[in-house]
């Protein structure tokens, strides 16, 4: 075990995934002789050789069509979309074919690919290279969406995207790439997909957040913890497939809520989150369900500390959900 | 004399069998539809020479990408009658379970991919196949089929791009019928021709006769060389006419002349590889009438056979989503079986 950041732990898991299976191939921009331009890739050109690690063309469409095709022949690509803000070109790609392979052909065309893609504000991005769209993709059927928030978790979901049998969009909190750091296992080994993880155990209010917002969300809660008030944090690490019983379990037990994310808050993937917990557990609420997102607004950029919620914020919503009668 | 790639006799009447087989299916398909038999039909009358001298020109390991129109590569490729139907009912026994419209099909076996509606976006994915083909060292090549509206789309530039990069062994089998629904070749594009695209991208466009089966065969077969001797990718323009609407849901009359059909009439390729198969002595008419008649047979028995089956089972609503089901497919299932067993739901 050694402490790594959690850009080094994807590295680590492209790595590993690569010594283990020739399949394994990358694809993107930037990612072959220069590392990525966050340098995710490092070293894996000179390891692997140009045949592994493809420099392509600047075409989103092309990556992600390109992806699928080797897919189709066999191969494991694992494609790097550099901002999840320029992965709109290959919508249709990832929409109408990957997501749709498997169903519309009976199960004969899997379409086995890992789209990474660093997502996300909080690094002076501006519109065009902070934002977070997950909503978009899980709301489409037969894609999954991963989102870690540590090294160790971002290794392990990996390793299982990159062997998982379908679409997988990994998104990666581009934010906390250097400052989440953390032991992570050596090897081959693999977190499943769809097991929500208990970031912090409490026993007042159930805080679900994923992703850059996990660590924000730590900090709150221990900003409320110096009042007295225990909130349990769940990391929820996949998005599609849900771990709905560690959400209706949480709630269950500390029956109030409040969901944390980037995304706008209109649509946004809380809305399925506060949909759940009203479906399921109800009657174990003692206060409304409470989000704590991104603004209805285009990503801004002067303003995006004020935009992101803060630790500030979150800690202040979860006290009012915590303390409300 | 013959050259590298003429079609033997036996291919030439070989192509002429499937031909006149895909253009009796075809007829069958439309009508189909007009009786509410089954829901959608497109079409691809006019256009079999290129489609079935394409197919046949091609290795059984190659592989198909079709757009939804390319009935006569699939016959070319030895996918049975019944199957189609299959495809075409919707029903228990297609292989595809009855997900999509009618001629969306595909199948593993025959390294056929299942085609999609949106425009252009197999012509990526082919070469997606081709450089992973490249990659595991098979000597294998990759043909999307498109028409000449997917020309314009992003995917085509996009897939074009990267093969000529990666000298991906790709032939991007371009059927120039005239038409992308309402809008002419003309509207499509001022490049005077859709084969000098390929050109820009660093390899080889070239038009060939498309309604003249043995020139469309001997344009892909010498692509097809090239690509498995590692010199990579070619652009083969088909010129050829869509006699028909687009799809079942299309009046062509709307936008184009019956002056201009009627002049495509009289280069039918069906017609017209008869006239030769019979210049040469390699068929008469007694012959050629009878290969007509067997496939109006073959193809009603198809449709016989096709039509016993009953729909597909509701529980296979939700298989295919994911390799495995999630927990909310299966809750999702579950609930909607049982409202099926009390009858509120009626298939």
């Amino acid at each position: 075990m050694t402490e790594v950041t959690l850009i080094q732990a994807v590295n680590q898991a492209l790595k590993v995934a690569m010594a283990k299976d020739p399949d394994v191939i990358l694809l993107g921009e930037d990612i072959g002789v220069n590392g990525g331009v966050f340098r995710a890739t490092d070293g894996l050109y000179k390891e692997f050789g140009e045949k592994r690690v493809l420099d392509t063309p600047l075409s989103e469409n092309g990556i992600v069509g390109m992806a699928i095709g080797m897919a189709l022949q066999g191969l494991k690509p694992v494609a790097e979309i550099q901002f999840m803000d320029f992965i709109y070109p290959a919508f249709d790609q990832i929409v109408s074919e990957a997501a749709k392979f498997r169903y519309r052909s009976g199960g004969e065309f899997p379409a086995h690919i890992v789209l990474r893609t660093p997502y996300g504000g909080g690094i002076k991005g501006g519109l065009y290279h902070s934002q977070s769209t997950e909503q978009l993709f899980t709301s489409t059927p037969g894609i999954k969406v991963v989102i870690p928030s540590t090294p160790a978790d971002a290794k392990g979901l990996l390793l299982s995207a990159i062997f998982d049998e379908d679409p997988v969009l990994f998104m990666e909190p581009k934010r906390i790439y250097r400052t989440a750091t953390g032991e992570v296992p050596a090897g081959d080994v693999r977190i499943p997909f769809g097991k929500a993880r208990i970031a912090k155990e409490g026993s007042d209010v159930s805080v679900f957040a994923y992703g850059s917002m996990v660590p924000q969300t730590l900090q709150a809660a221990n900003v409320v913890e110096k009042m007295g008030i225990h909130a349990e944090v769940v990391d929820l690490r996949t998005l599609v497939p849900l771990d709905v019983d560690a959400i209706v379990a949480s709630v269950e037990k500390t029956g109030r809520a409040v969901i944390v994310h980037e995304a706008p808050k209109f649509s946004g993937f809380g809305a399925e989150l506060s949909a759940t917990i009203s479906e399921r557990c109800l009657y174990s609420l003692k206060a409304p369900v409470l989000r704590i997102t991104g603004y209805d607004t285009p990503f801004p950029y002067a303003l995006e500390n004020l935009y992101l919620p803060s630790v500030d914020r979150i800690a202040r919503g979860i006290e009012r959900t915590a303390t409300s009668a | 004399m013959s050259e590298v790639g003429d079609p033997s006799k036996e291919t030439m009447l070989r192509g002429f069998r499937l031909m006149v087989l895909g253009r009796a299916a075809d007829e069958r398909g439309t009508n189909l539809q007009r009786q509410g038999r089954i829901g959608f039909y497109v079409p691809m009358n006019g256009q079999e020479a290129a489609q079935v001298g394409c197919g046949l020109a091609l290795d059984a390991q190659d592989w198909i990408l079709p757009a939804y129109r390319e009935l006569g590569v699939a016959l070319a490729r030895g996918i049975p009658l019944k199957t189609l139907f299959d495809q075409f009912f919707g029903n228990s026994a297609d292989l595809l379970k009855g997900r999509q419209m009618p001629c969306h099909y595909g199948y593993r076996d025959y390294r056929y991919i299942t085609a999609s509606s949106p425009i252009g976006t197999q012509i990526v994915l082919a070469t997606g196949i081709a450089a992973a083909s490249l990659y595991k060292g098979e000597k294998v090549v990759s043909v999307p089929f498109f028409g000449d509206g997917a020309t314009s789309s992003s995917d085509f530039h996009a897939g074009m791009n990267f093969a000529g990069v990666y000298k991906a062994p790709v032939i991007f089998f371009l059927q120039n019928n005239g038409w992308a629904i309402s809008l002419p070749r003309e509207k499509q594009t001022r490049s005077p021709t859709l084969a000098e695209k390929a050109e820009a991208y660093g390899f080889p466009g070239v038009q060939v006769d498309g309604n003249d089966f043995a020139a469309v065969y001997k344009a892909v077969s010498q692509a097809r060389a090239r690509a498995v001797a590692g010199e990579g990718p070619t652009l083969i323009e088909a010129l050829t006419f869509r006699m028909g609407p687009h799809s079942t849901s299309d009046d062509p009359t709307r936008y184009r002349k019956s002056e201009v059909v009627a002049s495509w009439r009289e280069k039918d390729p069906i017609d017209r590889l008869q006239s030769e198969l019979i210049a040469k002595g390699w068929l008469d008419e007694a012959g050629a009438e009878k290969i007509h008649e067997e496939a109006k047979l073959e193809v009603q028995s198809a449709i016989d056979a096709a039509e016993k089956s009953p729909p597909p089972d509701p529980s296979t609503l939700f298989d295919d989503v994911f390799k495995e089901p999630t927990s909310l497919l299966e809750e999702q299932r579950r609930e909607f079986l049982e409202m099926v067993s009390q009858g509120v739901l009626r298939p």
